[in-house]
């Protein structure tokens, strides 16, 4: 059984537990065991790195030095929380005098970071770690027919990592898709464009036309919903619809989910044990194939 | 006496840590405002604002809400033909007005940032009635009103936590933070 350090992340407490719920009973199908990081701490999301580095890299590495411990790969659900530890790590790897500096915060904790551990995004646990072949066989109601729009968003993609990777047409999510049935629309450029992040609460009128953007973008071409890996990504875009519709005078209703929730879907788990129930935006047309025919 | 440095060697001096390219090195292809999604918002583009910085206009730049307007998406960053870290430099932007404490009037970004990593520091976790304050009432009359609609509707539906969370080794923490940040703590 492959184990993991889990680091959840503020936002899957309760925002996003249904992110949460999904993740664990589907990677459990997987034989994946997600094991949460005891007494993690919030990475900064971007705003340690607005006040102070150090201090940015300093609360990064407590949870890094943590997995470490525990002798696990750390992996995260959110993408910011992923690309906070992931290049934290490699920065600290890289540069000596930079863990040293983190290392003597960390001993009040009675935590080293040694740099021994690889950090994963949720997604590629189902992608690359266990591997689409498997995902497909524990597959017993494929999506068949359903419209997704597979969101990426920014930092699951961006910055890159090794410099070779796409980072402007990525296909790991469509591909995803395709092995639990659906069908992946074409959402390029918009699937790797930006949802706002933060500054849908700093500089909102600028957030909400992005997330115009995207939502119109997926309605155009028909999407039946949104797929997204990342906790802001779908607050933004699943919770500001109303907002947005407010602002623009649109009338946009398209539902927003959390690709582990329709990985159980597609793998027979009851919609209540993957959090389907909590959104503002009524999922019924993905979870009902019948109305979806009769609509389209 | 040792000439200060100009404003164009401070910011450089901020990026010395990043992995990209040096300001110098940007031809002003304009290539990252093309790209920036919040550009349309922005008082200079990111284009401008990387000449603006080479010709010193500390004042002028720190006085716009570009940077703040920046929500780290990276894409900039990617498509840099120079390699320069666009978002980095926006960070490290944010970083100095914070500190030298000279931003635009009204911008919502710098109060929030603060809230934020208070909060943190305090408790280990994010809790977001806690942040709240810290935008809600900058908003107009409009706009207060559908986040607060958005916000009840979120509580209905049982997303937003009741009690602040926290973690459980919160001295050794709070100590770690104060290796760090000093004058930190809580």
């Amino acid at each position: 059984m492959k184990k993991y350090a889990y680091f959840p992340g503020c936002s899957l407490e309760k925002m996003a537990l249904s992110y949460h719920l999904s993740a664990i009973e589907t990677t459990g199908k997987l034989g994946v065991e997600l094991k949460e990081l005891e007494d993690w701490n919030c990475c900064g999301a971007t705003t340690y790195f607005h006040v102070d580095e150090l201090l940015a890299y300093t609360l990064t590495a407590r949870n890094l030095a943590m997995a470490e411990k525990a002798g696990l790969d750390l992996v995260a659900p959110c993408s910011a929380c992923y690309k906070n530890s992931y290049f934290t790590n490699a920065y600290l790897k890289e540069d000596p005098d930079l863990a040293e500096h983190i290392n003597f915060a960390l001993e009040e904790d009675n935590l080293q970071f040694s740099g021994n551990i690889a950090v994963r995004h949720l997604m590629e646990v189902y992608v690359h770690e266990v591997g689409l072949e498997e995902v497909k066989s524990q597959v017993s109601s494929p999506l068949e027919g359903l419209k997704v729009a597979p969101y990426y968003g920014c930092q699951i993609v961006r910055p890159k990592k090794n410099g070779a990777e796409e980072v402007e047409q990525p296909q790991f999510f469509e591909d995803l898709l395709s092995a639990i049935g659906a069908e992946p629309i074409e959402y390029s450029p918009l699937k790797v464009h930006c949802c706002g992040g933060s500054l849908i609460l700093t500089s909102r009128r600028a957030a909400l036309s992005m997330v115009r953007n995207l939502l119109q973008s997926a309605a155009d071409r028909d999407a039946d919903v949104i797929a997204t890996a990342c906790p802001l990504c779908q607050v933004n875009l699943e919770c500001y619809q109303k907002q947005v519709n407010q602002e623009f005078g649109t009338e946009l209703s398209m539902p927003v989910m959390y690709f582990t929730q329709l990985v159980g879907m597609a793998m027979g788990i009851a919609p209540e044990r993957l959090g389907i129930g909590k959104e503002l935006v009524s999922a019924t047309p993905v979870l009902f194939p019948t109305k979806r025919a009769e609509s389209s | 006496m040792p000439a200060k440095p100009t404003f164009s060697q401070e910011v450089s001096n901020l990026l010395h840590a990043a992995h990209g390219n040096p300001l110098k090195t940007c031809i002003q292809c304009g290539t990252c405002s093309g790209t920036c999604p919040v550009m349309p918002f922005m008082d200079y583009s990111p284009r401008r604002i990387i000449g603006m910085i080479r010709a010193n206009m500390k004042d002028r730049v720190l006085a716009s809400n570009t940077f703040w307007y920046c929500a780290s998406c990276y894409h900039c960053t990617v498509r840099c033909p120079s390699e320069i870290d666009i978002a980095e430099m926006m960070y490290a932007l944010k970083r100095y007005s914070m500190w030298k404490n000279q931003y635009q009037e009204g911008l919502i970004g710098p109060t929030f940032s603060e809230a934020f990593v208070k909060t943190i520091v305090r408790s280990g976790r994010s809790y977001e009635p806690v942040l709240a304050p810290a935008y809600i009432f900058s908003y107009g009359l409009r706009d207060f009103l559908q986040e607060a609609q958005t916000a009840t509707s979120l509580m209905l539906k049982g997303r937003v936590p009741v009690l602040p969370p926290r973690i459980k080794r919160l001295e050794n923490f709070r100590r770690m933070v104060n290796r760090i940040i000093p004058v930190g703590g809580s």
